[in-house]
């Protein structure tokens, strides 16, 4: 019975669609099958037969798929092999190797534990991120699909337990396990809708459809005795190609890719499917096609490696001089040394071969001062810096509480690369807008209606009532906040409010505060329209047809809603959707769709029952992006055939009957307005046929639709070509494609923080336009350099071309390019106002020949000379591209963001890739370093934390080097005074603590929490931002000075250490001072010495700070007493030193106190003089905020606030100053002309 | 500011103490060295028959308190080659058990066949000039115990250990140890065994424990043997009083003084630097975005 009832409920999509659903039957007899033969066509799959597949010959992958790096089992050797890819690391194995022999100046241990240290540290990070990676890879894999488990009964599996030739069914929305032959859906001609977003990044949705012969499989029931085979090609990652053969009631049958439903991709607008699996777990196309995303390495990591370079050099190099030291004083003095028994050496310290020695010694050298390389430095960087990305995830201000998605640093080694973001170059859909349409305005016949002003009217005029405001003062004795016109998008609410009601009160007063229309996709309001009352309007049969079009030139679905009895729309695009809820609304519900007919229930004012009327489509010519347009053609209830269109205005414009274009003036009129609006347009237009007519065309197109062959689709849209022409126009749509929250704000408080915004956009140029218009990119009164082959494009597009001269044309393009780039340099050049602003507009097809070599700098020079820059209609690859110009062009860090699978380029492309966690699938975030849920949220991804992880690492690396010289040269003037032979003055474990424990964790603390200024400062000085990409705190200057200061510390404690310790006895006891008690003293005042840097080096301590800085230095202590107090075996000379020979001397705490002070004078002169006559921003800050000043004068903190920005030519902010300037310039125009009119 | 107002102080303090201590120092190598044998300093010290014995007059140039501390100073001694300072057995020096364990001792580890206790380099080169103090005609006692650290007589040093097979060698080094006496309680290997970290160094010999009046002239009578003449090193005889600093050295106190002068006069340099040029702190026009109108 239900079954019965189901099957009528299917539709046949064939009938109807145009493009996509011909079944070419021709193709289906044996003959067509496709020949498989060779290699790369072995694979055979028995269907429902799944046994089968589990021994050997034909037993595939199972389902189970693992995007991990390891396994157990692989782990450790994998890890530790990619450990050593660092040459740091390289060295201290080969250090620690070599410690195993005489030629050791330590003792085995001390070289192994920090490196075993380090390195498992870095494992136990590797394990975690693949744990994770692990975890994230059960969850898809324990999914549940209903899977046919014999004699017609199903039930659910877990994905991972799908084998191939298993026959699934697949429900509505859901993600299909593996790759899937289709076999039958649940619309009779088995259609089915796939969303591709995963794979593609395409939003709308495409048609799949089974084989003829596999439709009768309509029920579960059916697969109880099913036995198919197919064979086919390898696993391959070509999305768009699949050859094979299926076997099926001795029949053969070809398949091609529309059979086949490729894995991550969802089901949509379909009930059910049900499909034979053919590829599973990584066989699947879409898991053959991840590429692993390149590694990306931040700026100051790279920098990083030129100092270790530089420090591996000065390492050669001092273990070059001690070893030539040690060679000559083992062949001229050593021979004297009677205490060394010279005579019975080995070739260690043979006087009669030093060159050998020499060598020895070499060795021993380049490990004895390997502490210059600080060994722990990578391993500190990365825990700082997945501490600094666990900050980031939990940021709270970052979190969307409508989606739930906290932001997500995914890689944790960019977050320094955050602060110096130069160049944002973004995803326009669903990044800077939602992708959700609202039907906003339209023009019927020639009259516009809708009152409801799009978000960039508003912003307009938020603007010039600000503007008013500013402007107040001079004119008028209103008191107003004169601090309010930067202020629009700050915290105070009362301002911006206040801007509003102005604004709505002055401009658009028709409209009321809140819109009460909360409906999705409707926003329009308009009395003359609404509740009928069209009616009475003058054209309202125009109207109505209008209505009609909305209502019934589409391709969706409705689907009841339980609740309300209303419908919701399965519609392949947003702009549908709104269309319909458009209908809707004006009373034209569309409610049904039947295989033939599509049922609208209309509703007059004046009668009160909605009428149900069903209009028989006859033909559908639905949209694709190359003929920009759709219509159906639908019967009537009259008998009445009409073809109802829309599209963009330049195609229906153009095809308009010489009678039809009665309204044309004043839609283009309408059209522009909305277009400068930020609305996107489409026009409306129809055609009334003869029975006739329509069936002379009927015949042709079914010809055409039953052609086979590759000039198919050209003959369909020649026909579909002559049936849309002579069209009468009706009217036009404007939808507005709504800006993400937030998004002007964020874009005018990036534009302050001196940061570059370009839009790359799949879109058209007009609605690029627009978009850039409502986020404040573009304004009026900026010069737009709009750059396009449109003109020479027509003339290369005449068919009749031959190649010589296509080849000229193209030769034409390029030159007629290249004088549009030069004419505009020129320009910008020439350009003396120095508020002036260009905006740079091109196309994607301009962008593929000015992205050609010879073009690019060119290209490159005049970008950078602009403003903004938008590229519209450019292609994933395109984007990509780009953004490598921009990234090696400029030489500085970019930032894309973007949401869809086809940003995944150019995510991967830049110095950091963003994804928006937002409603479009996940591949953009799969591929991103960050991912956000909003694009506001990048703003204080970017102001705040990139600021501060920027200046944490920063300080860090300069640190890690200041302390690692200091330490390190005091080993090589020890070999100095010892004849270079290799000897250090400090004990074995003394040196195993310092760069492991004490001294790394003030560091790794320093660079978790240090924070110059907090964020709100951040956010309210974004001039601050401009410290990162300025590289203000890793620059040379600043890297060698610290290095200096090292060189310093390093003298310091060593020559004042050895002439205090000289040859006195330190203690009343007349003791006097061996190695032990030297080597301690100074290993006591290096870890002062370092730690109090430390202090003075940290602006922002809290109980954490304290604790590990005066805790190292405390540990250092309590080391030393437990030291002490084991056995001397194992301490040696330390035994006891603290107590017994250390603590009780005064001279070893008054050294401590003298030389620690003395290695912190410089830094502290550097930084008071710094701070006394030559402040950085932040030093004012902190003063500022220290002494509260901010609270006591508000005004002065407001208007630093105001200033504290980057000039830049876009974003709010700046239009409201181009407005100001204009309004001055006028008024002082207008004094002068008064003074003249006084003066005559 | 604060530093130089706390240094300043210590600085003089140390120097006080520092200037305090007494201290006579003798260089005898080259005047213990026999008219006969001058030119030729090598085979008059390795000659075993040669008289090494010498006499030396100290003058005490101010009144020194007990105890005076007698040292030993060589220089150009490289104690700290890496050579020397790993060759020992810590081990075979705690307890009479280890007498077997010398690694590390390499070449003096064994000697006829049977491991040497001590053993290695720093224990064969040990010190063997001796001296004899007297005052007015009348010996002054050297006390030679206690001048080494407690915990090493008591941990490092076995009282169970007695020297055997030591300078048994082919080549002698420095001083023969009595092998009747338990490692523990020979102090001057003790004191040698701690090496020192430079090639010029002092070594605690002994206490004289009686006052020195100013002026009074101790003679000292020393056995010349060590060899110091192949790497041309010099030996000093080195007696001395302590404060609560140690000995004699100036440069702790001179060091403060200078860092706290230096941070008086950076200080000093500030204040009028402000005076001169103040700023508010927290002035905003020195934000970046006030200083230069043009923006950046």
């Amino acid at each position: 019975m239900t079954r019965r009832a189901r099957i009528r409920e299917k539709l046949r999509w064939s009938n109807i669609y145009t493009f996509s659903c011909i079944r070419p039957n021709v193709l289906e007899s044996e003959g067509g099958a496709h020949s498989l033969q060779g290699e790369g066509f072995s694979r055979i799959v028995h269907c429902n037969q799944p046994r089968v597949h589990r021994k050997k010959p034909l037993k595939y992958p199972s389902n189970y798929i693992s995007t991990t790096k390891y396994n157990i089992i692989t782990f450790l050797p994998k890890a530790i092999f990619e450990q050593f890819r660092r040459v740091a690391n390289l060295y201290f194995l080969l250090a620690a190797s070599l410690s195993l022999t005489p030629i050791t100046p330590f003792t085995p241990v001390s070289m192994i534990a920090p490196l075993a240290f380090v390195v498992g540290l870095s494992m136990a990070k590797e394990a975690l991120e693949d744990w994770r990676r692990f975890i994230q890879d059960m969850k898809v894999n324990s999914r549940k699909v209903c899977i046919h488990k014999g004699d017609g009964m199903f039930g659910y599996k877990q994905w991972q337990k799908i084998r191939v030739g298993d026959v699934v069914k697949v429900e509505k929305d859901q993600f299909f396990p593996a790759d899937l032959l289709l076999l039958s859906s649940s619309y009779e001609d088995g259609i089915c809708y796939v969303e591709t977003m995963n794979l593609d990044g395409e939003t709308n949705l495409k048609i799949k459809r089974s084989l003829e012969v596999t439709l009768p499989l309509g029920d579960d029931e059916d697969f109880k005795d099913f036995r198919g085979t197919i064979k086919c090609e390898d696993p391959n990652p070509n999305l768009y190609t699949f050859v094979g053969n299926f076997e099926y009631d001795r029949q053969i049958f070809a398949l091609d890719p529309s059979q086949i439903l490729l894995r991550d991709s969802k089901l949509r607008n379909t009930g059910y499917v049900y499909g034979v699996v053919i590829f599973t777990g990584h066989d699947s196309k879409v898991m053959q096609n991840s590429t692993k995303s390149p590694s990306k390495r931040c700026r100051i990591e790279k920098k990083m490696d030129y100092i270790i370079y530089i420090l591996f050099t000065l390492l050669v190099l001092i273990s070059l001089i001690s070893s030539i030291g040690f060679a000559v004083k083992t062949k001229f003095q050593m021979p004297d040394w009677w205490y060394l028994q010279p005579k019975h050496t080995d070739d260690l310290y043979n006087p009669k071969r030093p060159a050998v020695s020499g060598f020895f010694h070499m060795v021993t050298a380049l490990i004895l001062y390997g502490y210059l390389i600080p060994i722990s430095l990578y391993v500190s960087i990365e825990v700082v810096k997945v501490l600094q990305a666990m900050f980031i995830n939990q940021d709270i201000q970052m979190y969307d509480e409508e989606t739930g998605n906290p932001a997500l640093a995914r890689t944790s080694n960019l977050n320094d690369e955050l602060g110096q973001v130069d160049t944002i170059l973004s995803d326009k859909t669903g990044t800077l807008t939602c992708n959700q349409m609202d039907f906003l305005k339209c023009s019927i016949a020639g009259v516009s209606y809708g009152v409801v002003s799009s978000e960039v009217e508003i912003a307009a005029v938020k603007l010039m009532a600000g503007d008013l405001n500013e402007q107040n003062p001079d004119i008028s004795n209103v008191p107003v906040q004169t601090s309010s016109t930067h202020d629009f998008w700050g915290n105070n609410g009362t301002n911006i409010e206040a801007s509003e009601i102005e604004l709505e009160a002055g401009i658009t007063p028709k409209i009321g505060k809140s819109r009460k229309h909360l409906i999705k996709g409707f926003s329009f309001e308009d009395d003359r329209l609404m509740d009928g009352n069209w009616c009475n309007e003058p054209n309202a049969k125009v109207i109505l047809l209008f209505f009609r079009i909305l209502a019934l030139c589409h391709t969706a679905i409705p689907e009841p809603k339980e609740e309300t009895g209303g419908f919701n729309y399965e519609a392949e695009s947003p702009d549908e959707g709104a269309f319909l809820a458009a209908a809707r609304e004006f009373g034209f519900e569309f409610c049904k769709r039947t295989q033939t007919s599509v049922f609208i229930r209309e509703r007059y004012p004046s009668s009160g029952h909605p009428i149900e009327r069903e209009f028989k489509v006859l033909n559908l010519l639905e949209f694709s992006s190359k003929r920009k347009r759709m219509s159906v053609i639908v019967r009537d209830e009259g008998g009445q055939i009409l073809l109802l269109c829309k599209g963009a205005d330049s195609i229906i414009f153009e095809r308009l009957a010489k009678n039809g274009r009665v309204y044309e003036e004043d839609t283009t009129r309408h059209l522009n307005e909305y277009g400068e609006a930020g609305l996107r347009t489409l026009v409306l237009a129809y055609r009334k046929l003869d029975e006739s007519e329509y069936s002379a065309w009927n015949s042709e197109f079914f010809k055409a639709k039953t052609t086979i062959g590759p000039e198919r689709d050209a003959l369909l849209e020649r026909v579909a070509d002559l049936m849309e022409k002579d069209l009468i126009l009706i009217g036009a749509t404007a939808v507005e494609d709504k800006l993400q929250k937030g998004v002007p704000q964020c874009i005018d408080k990036l534009a302050q923080a001196g940061l570059k915004i370009w839009v790359l956009t799949g879109d058209k140029m007009e609605t690029a336009i627009n978009i850039g218009f409502a986020c404040s990119l573009l304004r009026q009164g900026m010069k737009q350099i709009v750059i396009s082959t449109a003109n020479v494009d027509a003339l290369a597009s005449v068919p009749e071309k031959t190649l010589l001269l296509c080849l000229m044309t193209d030769q034409a393009v390029r030159e007629n390019i290249l004088m549009q780039i030069t004419n505009a340099s020129q320009m910008i050049k020439l350009e003396k106002d120095p508020h002036a602003a260009f905006a740079l507009i091109i196309d994607g097809k301009t962008l593929s020949y000015a992205l050609e070599d010879d073009m690019k700098l060119q290209f490159l020079g005049l970008a950078v000379d602009c403003a903004s820059v938008i590229c519209c209609r450019v292609s994933p690859r395109q984007k990509a591209l780009v953004t490598r110009l921009v990234k090696e062009g400029t030489g500085k860090t970019t930032l894309a963001i973007g949401d869809g699978a086809n940003d995944v380029g150019m995510i991967q492309e830049a110095d950091i890739g963003v994804g928006i966690s937002g409603v479009e699938g996940m591949q953009a975030v799969m591929a991103s370093d960050f991912s956000i849920a909003q694009f506001r949220f990048l703003e204080r991804l970017l102001v705040v934390h990139g600021h501060w992880c920027y200046k944490r690492i920063a300080q860090m690396v300069c640190y890690f080097f200041y302390k690692n010289i200091a330490f390190g040269l005091t080993l090589f003037y020890f070999e100095a005074f010892t004849g270079f032979s290799g000897q250090s003055v400090y004990d074995d474990r003394y040196m195993l603590l310092f760069n492991v424990i004490l001294t790394s964790l003030p560091v790794i603390s320093l660079g978790v929490f240090e924070q110059d200024v907090s964020s709100e400062v951040c956010l309210q000085f974004p001039a601050l931002y401009q410290q990162g990409p300025r590289n203000l705190f890793f620059d040379w200057y600043r890297i060698i000075g610290w290095m200096a200061n090292g060189l310093y510390a390093s003298l310091i404690i060593f020559f004042l250490n050895l002439i205090i310790f000289y040859d006195q006895a330190f203690r009343s006891g007349g003791q006097t001072a061996d190695m032990a008690a030297v080597g301690t003293t100074m290993f006591t005042c290096i870890i002062w010495a370092v730690n109090c840097q430390m202090a003075l080096t940290m602006s922002h301590f809290t109980w954490i700070q304290h604790l590990f800085v005066w805790g190292s230095i405390g540990t250092w202590y309590i080391f030393l007493l437990l030291y002490g107090m084991s056995s001397p075996i194992l301490s040696g000379n330390a035994f006891r030193i603290l107590v017994e020979a250390l603590a009780p001397a005064p001279i070893f705490w008054s050294a401590t106190l003298l030389i620690t002070a003395a290695c912190n004078l410089p830094y502290l002169t550097h930084i008071s003089f710094q701070r006394s006559f030559n402040p950085m921003d932040h030093h004012v800050i902190q003063e500022i905020k220290y002494y509260r000043k901010d609270v006591e004068d508000q005004r002065m903190w407001t208007r630093e606030r105001s200033k504290a920005r980057q000039e830049t030519k876009i974003g709010f902010t700046v239009r409201v100053e181009a407005k100001i300037r204009q309004f001055r310039g006028r008024l002082t125009k207008k004094y002068s002309t008064l003074s003249v009119q006084t003066g005559s | 500011m604060l530093i130089s107002v706390i240094f300043i102080p210590i600085g003089v303090a140390s120097l006080l103490a520092s200037r305090d201590v007494v201290e006579i120092v003798d260089r005898y190598e080259t005047d213990c060295i026999p008219a006969n044998y001058t030119g030729d300093e090598l085979s008059f010290i390795q000659d075993p028959s040669s008289n090494k014995t010498c006499s030396r007059t100290l003058t005490v140039p101010k009144h020194m308190k007990q105890p005076i501390y007698v040292y030993y100073q060589l220089d150009n001694f490289y104690q700290n080659h890496r050579r020397y300072v790993k060759s020992r057995n810590d081990k075979q020096l705690r307890s009479a058990d280890n007498a077997n364990s010398t690694s590390g001792c390499d070449p003096e580890d064994r000697a006829n066949g049977s491991p040497i206790v001590p053993c290695g380099l720093i224990a064969w080169s040990l010190f063997n000039d001796t001296y004899n103090f007297s005052l007015n005609n009348e010996a002054l006692t050297v006390n030679t115990s206690g001048i080494s650290w407690k915990s090493d007589r008591d941990k490092k040093f076995g009282d169970n250990v007695y020297p055997r097979n030591f300078q048994n060698g082919t080549l002698i080094g420095g001083k023969r140890l009595d092998p009747s006496r338990p490692l523990s309680e020979q102090e001057d290997l003790i004191v040698w065994m701690r090496t020192a970290a430079l090639p010029t160094f002092r070594k605690l010999y002994g206490k004289i424990e009686v006052d020195l009046e100013a002026n009074s002239t101790i003679s000292v009578t020393l056995e010349n043997n060590y060899n110091t003449y192949s790497f041309g090193g010099k030996k000093k005889l080195v007696l001395s009083t302590t404060r609560w600093l140690g000995g004699k050295n100036d440069f702790l106190g001179i060091a403060y003084l200078t860092v706290g002068g230096l941070c008086f006069f950076l200080a000093m340099a500030f204040i009028v630097v402000y005076l001169v040029k103040p700023r508010q702190l927290g002035d905003p026009s020195y934000l970046s975005w006030n200083r230069s109108p043009s923006g950046h």
